[in-house]
């Protein structure tokens, strides 16, 4: 029980420090040098190595590290099956916000072009349209660019027929493309729509953490909505509430297994049993592909 | 000097003026002085308002509200309560009025005009249990072919831990994504406040409109002053730098039209813009009412495609 407070608090203290470092200066992308990884849960050092291979999951407590997109899509798909769509589309900046396109600049010279990557590709021979967000690219936050990209996803799916696989993660909104961000979550769900009413099948997988515009769009309207262990999800910012109301948040809140409890996902997989599920699923859906 | 302490300051001169005996002939000159002061103070004034202003303007205390609205632009008004699934939530109103001939729903932010009243409606932020009766009744709406107007007018969804327990993301989700499926025509009036997703859930109208001095925008500029500055306190430079006001999401074509407020806003004069108000959505509707419900949905989802579209 006492670990399990000291994880909550870890937790927190994570998802605001990630909140934080947003506010001020995007943390530097971890470019792994270093041999070992600590584990912000249990203390233990792990090799990065092994980390890479066991899916970004301690081996001793099981803690799930957040991934990048590359890093994800690497652990799920089938060797050289991914046909990547708009790669090399880049956020400009519509707003003229002081410091934004040198921000955008420095994250694309060390090869991050935008918050999420999308592509037609196969799991485990299943073909999916499939994007992943990815939280080292601003807080994953959405602006007109991941608009846009999830959009041409989606409304290729719709077009061939495709199912859809979101992995989501995102600190909401981009706040540096003010009003057109906010409308990101408009396009993205009215395209989820139209896949939707083509009787097409739609996974999202919500992964630490996922807030805001993210969690408040397509995110939460898919029709069957995996959550990862543990994983931070809400709308608005744990910081934020306890602002508003003044008072010390319940235990889990905002957890995984807190909105498991609540009725808003259908179930917690770990991450290492997440292609076994896709695959289940995909069965029981009939999603065509080389399988 | 803020707009809050011009005011203060015209008032100030008013309230002279009317002091000053109007039957003394003396006084004659000073009078018309006065008045002229008057006039030329807020010529200028609210000739020059930047940002900040107009977010004072849109959140100012005695800003006409939805119910007036409702009240002043249709011959009928009947209110609906209730999510079906929970409770009812007094922070968004809704039901069905008759513009002119025309039976349309109505749905939109409640501020009060009284501490009671806005205890009561939460000051406009929504609990997931106001989009659900957002959605029953915009279903209900599509299902008797009745057209829709919303009025968007909060500072944005209620950061509860009640409203998370029930949903809060998924609430807004689904009422956007009902909203941008709907076969009916729907026309949003934002009269003050957008503030993010809480206003953006019952705005996907296939016409969007602003008042002049009302802001729309993805977080408040002190939520955002707090972000970039870490000090909610310069809200008045993020405000600048936000692009929230009318003129520019008209600019950024998310708006399609702007009406005009009495020049010190609307609740100056409250009754001033109601009758081009009512115009604009009589003659839209109409217009729209005209295409097909397939043609309906279409224009609203290419609408919003172009919204901040880097390649369309
Ligand atoms: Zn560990």
């Amino acid at each position: 029980m006492l670990d399990f407070f000291k994880n909550r608090k870890k937790q927190l203290k994570d998802f605001q420090g990630v909140v934080r470092s947003r506010q001020v200066e995007e943390k530097e992308i971890d470019v792994p040098d270093g041999l070992f990884e600590v584990c912000p849960k249990c203390d233990v050092h792990l090799l990065r190595e092994d980390l890479a291979i066991g899916s970004f999951v301690c081996s001793a407590c099981q803690h799930h590290f957040r991934m990048t997109a590359s890093a994800r899509l690497a652990s799920l798909i089938d060797t050289g099956r991914f046909e990547e769509m708009d790669a090399d589309l880049v956020s400009f900046d519509p707003l003229e916000m002081p410091g934004y396109s040198e921000k955008l600049a420095q994250l694309q010279a060390r090869g991050l072009k935008e918050a999420v990557r999308c592509g037609i590709g196969d799991i485990s021979g299943f073909t999916y349209a499939i994007a992943v967000m990815d939280s080292h690219f601003l807080m994953g936050s959405m602006g007109t660019v991941v608009g846009e990209k999830l959009v041409n996803l989606i409304e290729r799916a719709t077009d061939e027929r495709l199912p859809l696989l979101i992995f989501a993660t995102s600190g909401g909104a981009r706040m540096q493309e003010g009003i057109l961000s906010l409308m990101q979550m408009a396009k993205t769900t009215a395209a989820i729509k139209k896949h939707q009413d083509a009787g097409l099948l739609y996974i999202c997988v919500l992964t630490s953490p996922t807030y805001g515009g993210v969690s408040a769009s397509f995110a939460t309207v898919a029709d069957i909505i995996i959550a990862e262990p543990e994983a931070l999800i809400g709308f608005a910012g744990p910081r934020v509430i306890k602002q508003t109301i003044k008072q010390v948040l319940p235990k889990g809140f905002q957890s995984a297994e807190f909105l498991l409890e609540k009725g808003f996902v259908d179930m917690i997989v770990p991450r290492v049993e997440l292609v076994k599920t896709i695959r289940r699923l995909s069965k029981m859906h009939r999603v065509g592909g080389s399988k | 000097m803020d707009l809050k302490e011009i005011e203060n300051q015209i008032e100030h001169l008013r309230n002279q003026l009317a002091g000053l005996d109007e039957n003394d002939v003396k006084m004659q000159k000073l009078r018309q002085n006065l008045a002229k002061a008057i006039d030329e103070m807020k010529a200028e004034v609210y000739q020059n308002l930047d940002a900040y202003d107009k977010v004072y303007l849109a959140r100012h205390p005695k800003r006409p509200n939805t119910k007036f609205y409702i009240e002043q632009l249709f011959d009928d008004f009947l209110a609906f309560h209730g999510d079906r699934l929970y409770g009812d939530d007094d922070a968004i109103i809704g039901g069905v009025a008759m513009l002119g001939d025309l039976p349309v729903t109505v749905i939109g932010h409640v501020k009060g005009t009284t501490l009671d009243e806005n205890v009561k409606s939460n000051f406009g932020m929504p609990h997931p249990e106001g989009y659900r009766k957002a959605i029953r009744l915009a279903l209900q709406a599509e299902k008797f072919g009745r057209p829709i107007v919303t009025f968007v007018d909060t500072p944005g969804a209620y950061p509860g831990v009640g409203a998370e327990e029930r949903g809060q993301a998924e609430a807004i989700a689904r009422c956007l994504m009902i909203f941008m499926g709907l076969k009916v025509p729907v026309i949003t009036v934002v009269i003050g406040e957008g503030g993010s997703g809480g206003a953006l859930a019952i705005s996907g109208g296939n016409h969007l409109i602003m008042l002049e001095h009302s802001v729309y925008s993805v977080l408040s500029p002190e939520g955002f002053a707090s972000i970039l500055y870490k000090d909610a306190t310069r809200a008045k430079e993020a405000a600048g730098i936000m692009k929230l006001t009318a003129d520019d999401l008209l600019g950024f074509g998310i708006i399609d039209e702007i009406i005009k407020e009495p020049l010190s806003g609307a609740h100056e004069d409250p009754e001033w813009l109601i009758p081009a108000l009512k115009e604009a959505l009589t003659s839209r509707l109409s217009e729209l009412m005209k295409l097909s419900a397939v043609e309906v949905t279409e224009q609203r989802y290419q609408k919003f495609q172009k919204m901040g579209g880097l390649k369309r």
